[in-house]
């Protein structure tokens, strides 16, 4: 076994860890926390057994199983930070809505006439 | 009843000379009796310093963002404001003292004589603003481009914060961009929505840069991701 694998897996135990940690504070759904520990199981899985990747590589016309890695890899992660995006400019217009509707309110409220 | 909206951000040093200013102006006296009444509305926008406090003792309706979201966010929520409050006409101004209040008479006399529905003011129509060399001969004419890109129609100022606009035009406008895109936004909506206007000399005095290059590009990048 190489040091990176030892590495990579005690990282993902790590994270699993983590995210039950998550779960159990209440931060995360209970299908969320299943995804994420199920996502790692699957990373350690690939780190675990490299050539478990080259069936689906090839599958798809990739040489090396662990390139079909990185490239859905790269993909998922632009998707998901396009997804956050999207989240935080809607919070964001959620969050001047808000403000709004204080400032308004807090105006009829002390009605100052002037 | 006309109401002026000032956006301001950490504007004590100018917040008061500009409400001074406007009440200075003979602004009321606009055609007679349709105009009988001016409020001068700031919204301050979750300022750290005494902004409000100074434009309430100057004699302002204070309207408070409780954090900063913006000059779009705020002059939208001095325009809900402004509505409610049954105006007919809405002058949107700047609160650090570049603009002369003198072309708000000028300006809302034209846009009741011509009957439009906004009021676009632009520094380009004459000589009196003293521009920097580098806005007038780069700034600007990349942002006209990008604007006229981004909303199809051409102007000779994009990004102006002096605005009159009729109680048509206030019912229709909703101004979603928070920051400075809004300037583009309003542009395009007047064209969706068929409001007449025009754009209108106004003064410009220069007392710090402004925006700059990276603020300039927060703006094209807002447009772009409100594409998606």
């Amino acid at each position: 076994m190489f040091l990176i694998q030892i590495l990579l897996i005690l990282f993902f135990l790590f994270a699993a860890l983590k995210v039950i940690g998550r779960f159990r504070a209440g931060d995360l759904s209970w299908r969320g926390m299943l995804a994420w520990v199920l996502f790692w199981i699957l990373a350690l899985v690939v780190v675990l057994l490299p050539n478990s990747t080259f069936y689906f590589a090839h599958l798809v016309g990739i040489g090396r199983g662990a390139d079909l890695v990185i490239y859905l890899g790269l993909a998922g992660l632009f998707f998901m930070i396009f997804r956050l995006m999207v989240k935080i400019e809607r919070m964001n217009k959620d969050i001047t809505k808000l403000t709004r509707k204080i400032a308004l309110e807090d105006k009829s409220q002390n009605a100052n006439p002037r | 009843m006309i109401f002026i909206i000032l956006p301001a951000y950490n504007e004590e040093k100018n917040i008061g000379r500009v409400i001074r200013g406007l009440l200075n102006t003979q602004i009321a006296r606009i055609d007679g009796e349709d105009y009988a009444d001016i409020e001068i509305v700031v919204v301050d926008d979750g300022s750290s310093d005494r902004t409000g406090e100074i434009a309430q003792q100057e004699g302002a309706v204070v309207l408070r963002h409780e954090i900063n979201r913006g000059q779009g966010a705020a002059l939208q929520t001095g325009n809900e404001y402004a509505f409610h409050k049954g105006a007919e006409v809405v002058v949107h101004f700047d609160a650090d003292n570049q603009f002369n209040p003198a072309d708000i008479v000028g300006a809302v006399r034209a846009l009741k004589s011509q009957a439009l529905d906004v009021i676009l003011g632009s520094r380009f129509l004459d000589s009196r603003s003293r521009i920097p060399w580098f806005k007038r001969y780069v700034v600007f004419p990349v942002s006209r481009w990008i604007n006229y890109v981004f909303t199809g129609l051409r102007l000779s100022d994009v990004h102006n914060g002096f605005r009159v606009l009729s109680r048509n035009a206030l019912q229709k406008l909703h101004i979603t961009h928070d920051g400075m895109a809004h300037n583009s936004e309003i542009i395009a909506q007047l064209k969706k929505h068929n409001l007449k206007f025009t754009e209108y000399p106004v003064k410009v005095v220069y007392h710090e840069y402004g925006q700059g290059v990276l603020g300039g590009l927060k703006i094209i990048w807002d447009l772009l991701v409100s594409k998606f």
